[in-house]
């Protein structure tokens, strides 16, 4: 078996075994980024030499030594350009590293590479990248998902072997959906946030993008925990996620939202979906309906909160301290403004003005006070439905990875595809998205993601049931045709 | 309640306050495209939110304090490294105060 297909945890077997170098297996993903990322663009860049120094010194029996691990681009890795796909942020160098990264390096991975995304994170289909686009290595004339679309390519492409994200409104799992890999999101609080440039802090989340659950597992197990520079962060015991993934459904009750099925899903989607289903029913799971009243609510609940903290976070780019700044400024002001207009994107500056719109004198309580509230509501239809179900199931998105183009004019439509994810975050639950088969599109293969939801801090339950799906069922062993 | 049909919208008064410099493009674009965003979101003003306490985190945790010991910081030329333009160890600015 070549190299680049194995997953994580084979990759540490191998080379705990002694059958592969740490040197080996860098040559071969050297090999393997320089053969496809010309088409595909994850990559803002990528140093193999420097890995392989790193290499030499790695102790292999930490949980992750020897492996490498890429990156996206809004994680600070010390001494490393970070730019969250920002002309803003040109030329910045992180001055450390985010706790989630030094927890990496302890556990003996190395990072390697940083990856494209949406601008600031703020997009679904890493189409608002002000650096290239990145293409879904299934179908190079669509996109990869967003916004850690450089994540998910990477990974499907065989061009890393996992991946950092960071999931705000569903920036982990729709990606993973899209390009065929398997993509968590912690529950608020699991991950530390320290290092990671702010989009939302009330909903941003780190978490793992790899091929099969139970390398999210390993890496979580990592990079989970208490970290007193995140005061959000929560002090509760990490456990080995990687111990008793189960391999079947026996005992297990999943819901079905009737509001997630009753429109708008692709065919395509929908059939994926119904054929997972039944699976699960043959592994042994008990499928009831639920109903979650407030998902009609939760878009624009989302496109109020997180535009309305991306304002405050994003006054920090100012042309001061670091980043660009715009030439020749007659005067302060003229500093910032300018400043902001040329470094910023023009799906930033959306969300920028109508955050700054809902918060502003005489509108704070009728749109963000508002949505505060209704978030309040979509958290306890959650913990309505987890008192009768163990998780909750459905499709990540309602479509395919769409043709590369097709929404940049028409922000609501993008915004209205993460109607399955978005809701995870405002009730700050975890969820994974696993590949559960593909849509056939003009001849071109494209995979579907099914995502289970558990409750708050219960990943162990939900990385077990993600696995008994997974290991179960071919999906997520399929390569792309790159 | 408020209604939100009172609610005036003004992408290029926004962008004062936001501190960008838009193009005339710009603001004729953002605002057809956020009048429609909003028109979305106000679906939002037809729910009863009586007694309904706003959620700010969705798992909040409370006064979060350490113990109150010197820690060094982030050192001056470090803080200093990525500025676009410093003087003598300071960041700089076009003049504030004539």
């Amino acid at each position: 078996m070549e190299i680049v297909n194995l997953t994580l945890y084979e990759l540490r077997q191998k080379i705990r075994d002694g059958e592969l170098s740490v040197c080996e297996v860098l040559e071969a993903l050297g090999e393997r980024i320089a053969a496809t990322d010309s088409t595909v663009g994850a990559y803002l860049d990528y140093n193999i030499e420097r890995a392989l120094s790193e290499a030499r010194n790695v102790d292999l029996s930490l949980p992750l030594g020897g492996l490498p691990i890429a990156i996206k681009d809004n994680i600070n890795v010390k001494g490393e350009l970070c730019t969250c796909a920002s002309k803003i942020l040109t030329g910045y160098r992180a001055p450390y590293d985010a706790t989630a990264i030094a927890r990496l390096k302890s556990a003996g991975a190395i990072p390697f590479g940083r990856l494209n995304m949406d601008e600031f994170a703020m997009g679904s289909s890493t189409e608002n990248s002000a650096y290239q686009l990145t293409r879904n290595p299934w179908d190079p004339s669509r996109i990869p998902g967003g916004s850690s679309g450089g994540s998910a390519a990477s990974v499907a492409a065989r061009s890393a072997f996992a991946a950092l994200g960071s999931d705000t409104g569903g920036s982990i799992r729709q990606p993973a959906a899209h390009c065929g890999c398997v993509g968590l999101k912690p529950s608020y609080g699991r991950v530390s946030r320290y290092g990671l440039v702010a989009f939302a802090s009330s909903l941003d989340q780190i978490g793992p993008l790899a091929r099969s659950v139970r390398d999210c597992a390993l890496l979580l197990s990592v990079i989970a925990g208490h970290d007193p520079a995140d005061s959000t962060s929560l002090d509760a015991p990490v456990p080995d996620y990687t111990a008793n993934l189960r391999e079947d459904l026996r005992g297990i009750r999943l819901g079905i939202p009737k509001e997630y099925f009753s429109e708008g899903i692709d065919s395509h989607v929908r059939s994926c979906i119904e054929t997972a289903l039944q699976h699960c029913k043959e592994l042994g799971a008990e499928i009831v309906e639920i109903s979650l009243p407030h998902t009609p609510y939760a878009i624009s609940t989302y496109y109020i909160i997180a535009p309305a903290e991306a304002s405050a976070n994003l006054a920090r780019f100012d042309g001061v301290r670091y980043g660009y700044r715009t030439a020749n400024p007659a005067d302060i002001s003229e500093l910032y403004f300018n400043t902001r207009a040329e470094g910023f994107g023009s799906e930033v500056k959306r969300r920028i003005i109508l955050g700054t719109y809902v918060l502003s004198s005489g509108y704070y309580d009728a749109y963000y006070l508002r949505a505060q509230k209704v978030r309040t509501l979509i958290r306890r239809d959650f913990e309505q439905a987890f008192q009768s179900v163990d998780a909750i199931v459905c499709p990540t998105s309602p479509e395919p990875a769409f043709p590369i183009g097709e929404r940049t004019s028409d922000p609501l439509k993008m915004y209205l595809s993460d109607i399955f994810t978005i809701s995870a975050n405002l009730a700050g639950i975890c969820a994974i998205s696993v590949p559960c088969g593909f849509a056939q599109i003009n001849g071109k293969k494209l995979p579907v993601g099914l995502q289970f939801l558990c409750n708050f801090l219960e990943e162990q339950k939900l990385l077990s049931i993600a696995n008994a799906y997974e290991v179960t069922t071919p999906w997520s062993r399929q390569s792309p045709p790159i | 309640m408020s209604s939100h049909s009172d609610l005036h919208f003004d992408v290029s008064y926004v962008s004062k306050l936001a501190r960008i410099a838009l193009l005339p493009s710009e603001i004729n674009e953002f605002q057809k495209q956020l009048d429609r965003v909003l028109e979305h979101v106000n679906q939002i003003s037809s729910l009863n939110l009586e007694n309904v306490e706003p959620t700010a985190h969705a798992h909040p945790v409370f006064n979060v304090i350490r113990p109150d010991e010197p820690q060094a910081g982030l050192p001056k030329d470090q803080a200093l490294a990525n500025a676009p333009r410093q003087i003598s160890g300071l960041f700089a600015v076009p003049r504030v105060i004539e």
